[in-house]
């Protein structure tokens, strides 16, 4: 969609700024027009920058989008927002009977059920976020061929909303490291920031797979396939240090993988691996600028391809 | 009130505007990635054999100019497939024009649909701060109208109930109670006042008066040729994507009657492939052919006659009717109807179709047969718009 500030022909891609009317609306009985047009409509080619005016001036219509979701989420569910809990639980003693017991996979010194839930937090967060972001421009096609916002939103707005059943499983990792002993160190102060990462990381990749979604249902079969990988290559059942040192860069040109290193060290104390970190970090930003510029570029389709 | 000088200048202003879609080609909707890969691969050959052109290419809108004034009501009309739909969508800004330009000197607030992303799981309380938000309200501005919303809806006791527990009626009216308090300056209506019950459509259109007394701006698409007579300053008619006229209601509503319709219906898809409908001395008599992907107990035609300024005269439907259903159901068939004795005066009337199996209506067409009424009723008294256009059955006794 085009929408250009006339303010300045010369330059059609800065965007325009909408709610702007709120200081004519005092006066608008008594209509008296802008000099310049609010809103330019016309065709674009290219790409399109982010307008990040545009969503925060949108920002109620996140947070709405976002309650709706976690609302809807457990109506009619027995469990409710227990399920929060009972996945990446299961999983985990799953997990540790046989991975950590049968199996006999190393944890770093770390007792393995927490171990383990201690990357699933993640990655329960992670895959949830994904898929649903992934399938959420679909889902909402009667938003997008009714009403005008910044699509951004909605593939956002997914990903807040696993924000909920993530706060209540860290709680459940609090516990479980009370039960087994760990003590809370400093470096917990390190969580705030890789919850941000991985919440990027999700928005990312979400927002490049519900665009490609809305032309491509292929991605539908693609993203459960993708993620059930994306679990055996990530650290998440293993440590990384299982990884012999010459393949260890592979392992992190996966950005949840640094990210997943990190949350364990967050919670155990354990060194911090930087470099990884940082790796992870610049290919979560990569991926989202990649992401958006791939949505902006798709997105003047949508209303007509849904 | 409007002041000399911005009444002068308009407050949209469409320029050479264009919206092309292309049907069948390689922008086909739900493609894969094979298809993709495949077409990439196939594209060289397929210019070499010259094949390339296959897609087919349509201009939904091509060409359209036009200005509306502060204050404005202007009806936009046409068939189904003129581009109304695709105007107001580019105007809202949800599809995104091929060429053109369009400068809008005001908000807009769009209401392409009534109840716009209600979610059937939330309460009522719930929904109106979801479809105000998606309809562009910040919090604040929801809690501040909340009550004129509720108070239109007439829907307090149920304001904690999930809207999937609502009846049809207060679904609708909740709806429409959040979308009327939207205040825009330029409102973009499409065809909402077709649901909900007689009060409710008169509701609408008295907020849609006070919206336009008020200084705003409307452009409201309708096929009620009715509401669109008494609600617009200036109409606008669209025809093949481009503007075929505009001016007063009455002259533009008459120019698309007289052309807009046919007295037969002919379709090679879809549910209804055959509809007429003609006079036969002082008889009317419907006929339909329809074929259905699936088979039904009640082929479910329902119409509607109106007169030319599109007030209905009179309409029915089996179920009304109570017509015995079909003691085997089928698939296709053809049907008659015969309305032994309407009474009409000399005119042109239309004929308004709803087709389905009884539950769902699968096919809606707006004043899609027209029949030229010559000699039914013994007698004229030539003064439809004064008289009516039913001739009534008397029997006088001028001496009891």
């Amino acid at each position: 969609m085009n929408l250009t500030a006339a303010k300045d022909p010369a330059k059609p891609e800065s965007t325009i700024e909408m709610i702007d009317t709120q200081n004519n609306r005092e006066n608008m009985s008594g209509i008296e027009l802008p000099e310049d047009p609010i809103v330019v409509i016309r065709p674009r080619n290219g790409w399109i920058p982010i307008d990040l005016g545009e969503l925060w001036k949108y920002r109620d219509l996140i947070l709405i989008l976002t309650a709706r979701d976690i609302k809807v989420r457990y109506k009619q569910t027995l469990l409710g927002a227990a399920w929060a809990v009972i996945q990446p639980l299961f999983t985990m003693l799953i997990f540790t009977i046989f991975f950590g017991r049968l199996a006999g996979v190393p944890s770093d010194g770390i007792p393995y059920p927490i171990f383990a839930f201690a990357g699933l937090l993640p990655w329960t967060f992670f895959s949830n976020a994904v898929t649903n972001s992934g399938n959420s421009l679909v889902g909402n096609s009667n938003l997008i061929s009714k009403v005008y916002f910044p699509r951004m939103i909605i593939p956002i707005s997914s990903v807040a909303s696993g924000l909920v059943d993530f706060a209540i499983a860290f709680l459940l990792q609090l516990l479980l490291m009370v039960w087994y002993g760990v003590k809370f160190g400093p470096s917990l102060i390190l969580l705030p920031v890789l919850v941000a990462l991985t919440s990027l990381l999700a928005v990312g990749i979400g927002m490049w797979m519900s665009a490609l979604n809305v032309k491509y249902r292929d991605i539908r079969y693609v993203l459960p396939f993708a993620i059930q990988l994306g679990l055996f290559a990530s650290p998440i059942i293993y440590p990384s240090s299982m990884v012999p040192e010459k393949w260890r860069w592979v392992m992190s040109v996966n950005p949840l993988a640094g990210q997943i290193e990190g949350y364990r060290s967050a919670f155990f104390g354990l060194p911090i691996d930087w470099t990884s970190l940082g790796v992870s970090a610049l290919v979560t930003l990569a991926i989202l600028v990649y992401a958006s510029v791939t949505f902006k570029r798709m997105e003047r389709s949508f209303a007509d391809l849904i | 009130m409007p002041t000399l000088s911005d009444m002068s200048r308009p407050i949209i202003r469409v320029e050479d505007l264009g919206k092309e879609f292309v049907i069948g080609g390689p922008a086909e909707p739900y493609s894969t990635i094979r298809e993709s890969i495949v077409r990439t691969v196939r594209k060289p050959f397929d210019m070499i054999r010259g094949n390339g052109s296959e897609k087919r290419k349509f201009w939904a809108l091509k060409d359209v100019n036009f200005e509306v004034f502060p204050g404005e009501v202007l009806g936009i009309i046409g068939r189904n497939g003129a581009g109304k739909s695709t105007l107001l969508k580019v105007l809202s800004r949800i599809t995104e024009p091929t060429k053109g330009r369009v400068e809008l000197y005001g908000r807009v607030g769009s209401l392409l649909e009534v109840g716009t992303g209600f979610h059937p799981e939330l309460t009522g309380r719930e929904n109106i701060y979801l479809n105000g938000a998606i309809l562009g309200m910040r919090r604040d501005e929801i809690t501040k109208k909340f009550d004129a919303i509720v108070d239109f809806a007439e829907i307090e006791e149920f304001l904690d109930t999930p809207v999937k527990r609502y009846s049809s009626g207060m679904y609708t009216r909740l709806a429409f109670a959040v979308a009327a308090n939207l205040e825009p300056e330029i409102l973009i209506v499409d065809e909402v006042l077709a649901v909900g019950d007689a009060a409710f459509q008169k509701k609408c259109l008295g907020k849609m008066e006070e919206v336009a007394s008020a200084g705003r701006t409307v452009l409201f698409v309708s096929h009620n040729m009715g509401a669109v007579s008494k609600l617009c300053s200036e109409v606008m008619l669209l025809q093949n994507g481009k503007v075929r006229g505009r001016g007063e209601p009455s002259e533009i509503v008459g120019q698309y009657l007289r052309e807009g319709s046919s007295s037969e219906f002919i379709s090679d898809a879809g549910p209804v492939r055959f509809a007429s409908l003609r006079q036969i001395g002082q008889r009317l008599i419907l006929k339909l052919r329809y074929q259905m992907e699936k088979e039904i107990d009640l082929p479910c035609l329902g119409f509607v006659v109106s007169d030319a300024a599109g007030n209905p005269l009179f309409g029915t439907n089996p179920k009304i009717d109570k017509v015995p259903r079909l003691s085997t159901p089928r698939s296709e068939g053809e049907m008659e109807i015969e309305i032994s004795d309407p009474g009409l005066v000399d005119g042109t009337y239309y004929a308004s179709l709803w087709f389905g199996d009884g539950e769902t209506d699968h096919f809606v067409e707006k004043d899609c047969l027209t029949v030229e009424v010559l000699d039914m009723v013994p007698n004229q008294h030539g003064r439809p718009h004064l008289n009516g256009f039913v001739y009534p059955k008397c029997e006088w006794n001028l001496n009891v």
